[in-house]
């Protein structure tokens, strides 16, 4: 029963028909404008690349747990708020209550991981949409971060965590820089600019690879092999697609839902806890409308705003979209303004090249 | 002739103050298709959900394999062999062939303690499967909501087929197919009664039920009005059956007999 309507596809076609292209199509076209308009700016010094790179792995880190759980077919909006409220325990604990970092960081992801359990939760018992739900967690947490804070300090900007992190074992893992011995080696082979006065001279103008970016890397690859490679990312495929239909063949629908709002919430307190590290203070608003960042990332990159369909990889590259252009805007002195419309236009045309090609690929009408 | 694969007695289901089922019984035996015929909200949807372990019956016992059984899900009744294809719930669409067929069962290859799902295994046992029935997959990454309606019913019959089903339950799998989709899903009805399975063949159409059935029960009402074997009922006497007779004689008789 070889349909004959149906043409052989040529492997260029079968290559470029992914659910990813939008968001490569897009990289490609943003790398060009800034290498047009700000080539000469420094922005592709190493300098400039590790300054975009971080602020892409940022984007990148949240983007992976919304990509997952957007695929499993839930929101997470309570992102943001989640990143200032995790930072602000790790800042009370630490800094006020003198414990000792490792162990503030540790608490922090289990209360932030407890808490996103608890919109799964709320939202497998209620059967409500989990844009609500999480809606209201985006509420609850903001107010209790800032009440948290002021009740503790009277202020709603918590420092001093970097004394309080000197010598701590994990604080490093989120704060610190990998591979400094081979930058210096690179730099001592002029391959990377070195300070050529004060106090670092002769160090690379780029100490290393920041750990936020090694975090990034870490959580894509393994949140791409999860979902690829696994049964548990069958699961994730099948809970998004059509949860019904799901649990009739035995998927364990609610199971796979409230791992994904956890895993969401450790990626929003990965953000969190090297952020804090990184400036050594916690504020109460840190990480406003990172939910719909994190959101932008992953449509961009290809995945269905119902669920069923998306790719890690293109919600990597819709980070990288986010970074280069904000970070690009600013190297080439455009106004920062434009940032906003630049980045409303990549959704607009993403989005619909996504679509013609989703279409192509799953038939839908 | 030997033991049903599955027995059905006196099977009551009352919602609040509405009784969608008022004692049916019927049976199965393996290799057999058994055509249950009824129009909407006859109570055809309530009982095969019975059966599969959606719903608990109100009164009456299930009988399968001559044990008495009790289901409390969907998956209780999965594992002890019975195997249901909704007619819109078959598949996912947006997920590939491969990914439906597996889903819930998917084959594990282990690398120490890391397991990954074993899409080789996976991927050449579906198409050949798909063979099997008749479907020629242009590659098993194929989305499911590239294959017409027929296509995937027949994907989840042989999905079911494939784990193991001992019965298999199919809710209107011909109701929205064009003619040729309809001849190909009912010759794989066929295929899968050859290899000894018991099919329940839910549908309002007598044509259909009449091309595969070997034995036949309408319901009516919440009510069975009776069990026929091949051979012994007409097509026009289930019609009448089903509809309720008299008045339904009256509008054929104005149609020019053609319903």
């Amino acid at each position: 029963m070889a349909d004959e309507r149906i043409r052989d596809v040529s492997r260029i076609r079968r290559a470029m028909i992914r659910p990813e292209l939008g968001a490569i199509a897009g990289a490609i076209l943003v790398f060009v404008f800034f290498l047009m308009i700000a080539g000469d700016s420094g922005m592709f010094a190493p300098k400039g690349i590790q300054n975009w790179t971080v602020v892409s792995a940022q984007f990148a880190i949240i983007a992976v747990g919304a990509c997952l759980l957007m695929i499993a077919g839930e929101f997470d909006l309570s992102v943001g708020s989640m990143i200032g409220f995790a930072g602000i325990v790790i800042a009370i604990l630490s800094v006020q209550w003198g414990w000792p970092v490792w162990f503030s960081i540790i608490v922090a992801f289990a209360v932030c991981m407890s808490l996103g359990a608890l919109n799964g939760f709320l939202v497998i018992k209620t059967g409500l949409p989990s844009f609500i739900v999480t809606l209201a967690f985006l509420y609850i947490l903001r107010g209790l971060t800032i009440w948290l804070s002021i009740l503790t300090t009277q202020k709603t900007i918590i420092g001093g965590v970097k004394q309080a992190a000197e010598g701590d074992w994990l604080a490093p893992v989120f704060g610190g820089t990998a591979f400094t011995g081979l930058f210096q080696w690179f730099a001592d082979m002029g391959w990377i600019e070195t300070f050529s006065r004060g106090s670092r001279a002769g160090q690379p103008v780029v100490e290393g690879v920041p750990m936020l970016v090694i975090w990034a890397i870490f959580l894509i690859i393994f949140a791409q092999w999860l979902l690829t490679k696994t049964r548990f990312g069958n699961w994730i495929f099948a809970a998004g697609g059509d949860a019904q239909a799901a649990r009739y063949v035995g998927v364990p629908v609610n199971r796979v839902k409230l791992l994904m709002f956890m895993f969401t919430a450790f990626c929003a307190t990965v953000f969190a806890t090297a952020q804090v590290i990184e400036f050594g203070s916690a504020a109460a608003d840190r990480g406003l409308l990172k939910e719909f960042e994190a959101i932008i990332c992953v449509v961009i990159g290809g995945a269905l705003l119902t669920g069923g369909y998306g790719s890690v990889i293109g919600a990597a590259l819709g980070a990288l979209i986010f970074g280069v252009v904000q970070q690009g805007l600013f190297f080439s002195g455009a106004e920062s303004s434009l940032f906003r419309v630049f980045l409303g236009t990549i959704l607009i045309l993403a989005v619909i090249l996504n679509t013609y090609i989703r279409r192509m690929i799953t038939g839908e009408k | 002739m030997d033991a049903p694969l599955i027995e059905m007695r006196n099977i009551e289901k009352h919602f609040g103050p509405v009784i969608a089922l008022g004692g049916v019984s019927i049976d199965v035996h393996a290799g057999e298709v058994h055509c249950l015929l009824g129009d909407n909200g006859a109570g055809k949807s309530t009982f095969i959900k019975t059966m599969s372990g959606v719903h608990k019956p109100s009164a009456g016992t299930i009988l399968f394999e001559g044990k008495e059984m009790n289901f409390n899900s969907p998956r209780d009744a999965m594992e002890a062999g019975i195997a249901t294809v909704y007619q819109d719930l078959a598949m996912i669409p947006l997920m590939s062939v491969t990914r439906n067929f597996w889903m819930g069962n998917e084959p594990i290859k282990k690398f120490g303690p890391i397991r990954v799902m074993d899409f080789a295994r996976a991927n050449s046992v579906t198409m050949e499967e798909m063979k099997k029935m008749g479907i020629n997959l242009r590659e098993p990454g194929q989305a499911v909501g590239t294959l017409s309606g027929g296509e995937r019913q027949t994907v989840a019959i042989a999905r079911a087929v494939y784990f193991g089903a001992k019965l298999l339950i199919l809710d209107e799998p011909t109701s929205a197919l064009g003619v040729r989709q309809t001849s190909n899903v009912l010759a794989n009805v066929d295929k899968v009664r050859k290899q000894g399975i018991g099919v329940v063949f839910i549908t309002h159409n007598v044509r259909h039920a009449m091309a595969v059935g070997d034995r036949f029960t309408v319901l009516n009402r919440g009510k069975t009005l009776g069990t026929a074997a091949r051979g012994d009922i007409t097509p026009e006497e289930l019609q009448d059956m089903m509809a309720g007779g008299q008045e339904m004689a009256t509008l054929e008789s104005s149609l020019g007999g053609t319903v």
